[in-house]
């Protein structure tokens, strides 16, 4: 029996969170997406909208300066680059993790789970300020590695401000990430299906490649999506551990906020990121539910 | 059962030791009598002593609290609003609205609000900065909010209403004690999330405003000094509670087998 409340409840319990996000989410959005068809102001910001002679001043200036200036499509296809190693990385990192917890008694898996998760839940910056600790030149990593390629005759190397750091801590950021939606599929694999396998004389590679894998692809694809698009816009790694050649486009889009204050071209960086990480990750989803294999795999896809 | 191969312990080993070595290595050396953070000398807790009369640390300390509080505050209730009105009602928008700010990168919330801040002539600093992490909160607390209302036996508010309960004396007496572990959870996931924040907290506080996260990063742009490790220990500390806390409240936050 449906109540009349329910037409005018809905829109009380719903409608502050929805008017609060509309204004401190929505808004901004679209002011963002507006500034970057604007002309940068002469002090920096943004010039009146509309201008001494009355009329409406948007231009794709600042769209026509990120594809012909050919700087900054290089930053920004390495930084694609940087998030595609990143996830390659993850993934091969994250996957014993998981199918260890996936296997694993019920009763220590959620252990397992929260000894992945915890670390994601310490301070950001303190996970970056670890790795500068460890690959720092006084270090015993870098002393060690650099007493190895001394003893070959090689020039001494820094671990500190380079782009192996970068990606390190990129994949060290990020590994969580790749390891809940694996460790949700593998989770829910038939063992049977193995055991069937097993029986008819696969032994465990045959198994893996040809049972295990193809059936966590969703899972695989889940994982790359969520460490995707945060590891695009990074920019506080590259900016603490990287070296001068290793800004992304983060970076950039930083320098244009609060160095430059060109807010047109900033916005056009912020929005070219964010398209490119969606689209992506949309194409990751459309794959992965393209690679659907069993009923078992459509559940874990959703979870 | 089937024998599991060494090869895969080994890989799983290898994966939580590169997890957890370096934060164990700031903690260590948070201990360590030397400057540099590169070999053991002798045990002390200076850094600790130095931290605790660093009146830029301490300011920022009272910052981060001052918004984590009102953020979680705020977001709780937001957010669990938010999660009871999905989880009755298909609100498209809403939904799509709560998801977006954890979907998309960051840096673009954080300069978005940066522009529409000083395009307001709105002045940056606490109450910007509050306003920021307000907006990617809701969304984790309503999704915990929500989980566990998928949770609860339906029958229960039936019942109130069918004797004579109004909606809000069904959901003030049986919905909220129901939900309230998860509401709970919420909020300590809001709360660290918030004295976490680095990136929009970096968009949104201005020049002269302060906190934890912000005060970290210019120590180690500028000068590295183990009084970064004392701090980082101590915050962690802090984060590892609330989320153990919010773990045992709300056991589904770290099961990814719903449904």
């Amino acid at each position: 029996m449906a109540r009349p409340t329910k037409r005018w409840g809905k829109w009380l319990v719903g409608g502050p969170p929805l008017v609060y996000l509309l204004v401190f989410f929505a808004a901004p959005t679209l002011i963002m997406v507006l500034a970057s068809f604007r002309t940068p102001g002469d002090f920096g910001g943004l010039a009146p909208l509309v201008d001494s002679a009355g009329k409406l001043d948007l231009n794709l200036d600042s769209y026509a300066r990120f594809f012909t200036e050919s700087v900054y499509a290089e930053i920004f296809l390495k930084s694609v680059g940087y998030a595609l190693l990143t996830t390659l990385f993850c993934l091969t990192l994250a996957y014993p993790l998981a199918v260890l917890i996936a296997r694993a008694g019920k009763q220590y898996r959620n252990l397992l789970l929260l000894l992945v998760i915890l670390p994601f839940w310490s301070n950001f910056l303190i996970r970056i300020y670890a790795w500068m600790i460890i690959l720092g030149p006084q270090a015993a990593l870098a002393r060690g590695v650099n007493g190895v390629l001394a003893a070959f005759g090689h020039e001494p190397v820094p671990l500190l401000f380079s782009s192996f750091a970068v990606l390190v801590c990129l994949v060290y950021v990020h590994l969580p990430f790749m390891v809940l939606p694996l460790y949700a599929n593998l989770e829910k694999h038939d063992q049977s299906l193995l055991d069937a396998a097993q029986d008819l004389g696969a032994n465990r590679w045959q198994r893996f490649w040809r049972i295990t894998f193809p059936l966590s692809l969703p899972g695989v694809y889940a994982g790359a999506a969520l460490v995707f698009i945060p590891a695009l816009g990074i920019f506080a790694i590259p900016d603490i551990l990287g070296g001068p050649d290793d800004s992304l486009i983060g970076n950039v889009i930083k320098q244009q906020f609060l160095e430059t204050r060109d807010w047109p071209f900033g916005s056009v960086l912020s929005i070219v990121l964010t398209v490119a990480a969606l689209v992506l990750a949309a194409l990751a989803a459309w794959v992965g539910r393209r690679n659907l294999v069993t009923p078992s795999s459509v559940e874990a896809s959703r979870a | 059962m089937r024998r599991r191969p060494l090869g895969l312990w080994l890989a799983a080993a290898a994966g939580y030791a590169f997890l957890y070595i370096p934060l164990v290595i700031v903690v260590v050396y948070s201990f360590n009598d030397s400057r540099l953070n590169a070999e053991w000398v002798g045990f002390t807790l200076g850094w600790y002593d130095k931290l605790f009369h660093d009146d830029d640390m301490l300011v920022a300390a009272g910052n981060s609290l001052a918004i984590g509080l009102v953020a979680s505050a705020v977001s709780t209730v937001l957010g669990t609003m938010a999660g009871v009105a999905l989880y009755r009602h298909p609100m498209r928008l809403l939904s799509g609205l709560v998801l977006a700010p954890i979907a998309i990168p960051e840096i673009l919330m954080g300069v978005s609000l940066l522009i529409f801040f000083v395009l307001l002539n709105f002045t940056l600093g606490l109450v910007s900065v509050a306003l920021a992490h307000i907006t990617f909160c809701i969304g984790f607390v309503a999704i915990v909010v929500r989980a566990r209302l998928a949770g609860m036996d339906e029958d229960l508010i039936e019942a109130a209403r069918d004797c004579g309960a109004t909606p809000w004396k069904a959901f003030r007496h049986i919905t909220l004690p129901l939900i309230m572990p998860g509401v709970i959870a919420g909020a300590l996931m809001a709360f660290t999330l918030s004295i976490d924040d680095f990136v929009i907290t970096f968009f949104t506080a201005g020049a002269g405003t302060v906190t934890l996260p912000l005060q970290i990063y210019s120590m180690i742009k500028i000068a590295v000094t183990p009084e970064v490790n004392a701090v980082s220990t101590l915050l962690m500390l802090l984060t590892l509670a609330l989320i153990i806390i919010a773990s045992r409240l709300s056991p589904s936050l770290f099961q990814t087998d719903r449904e």
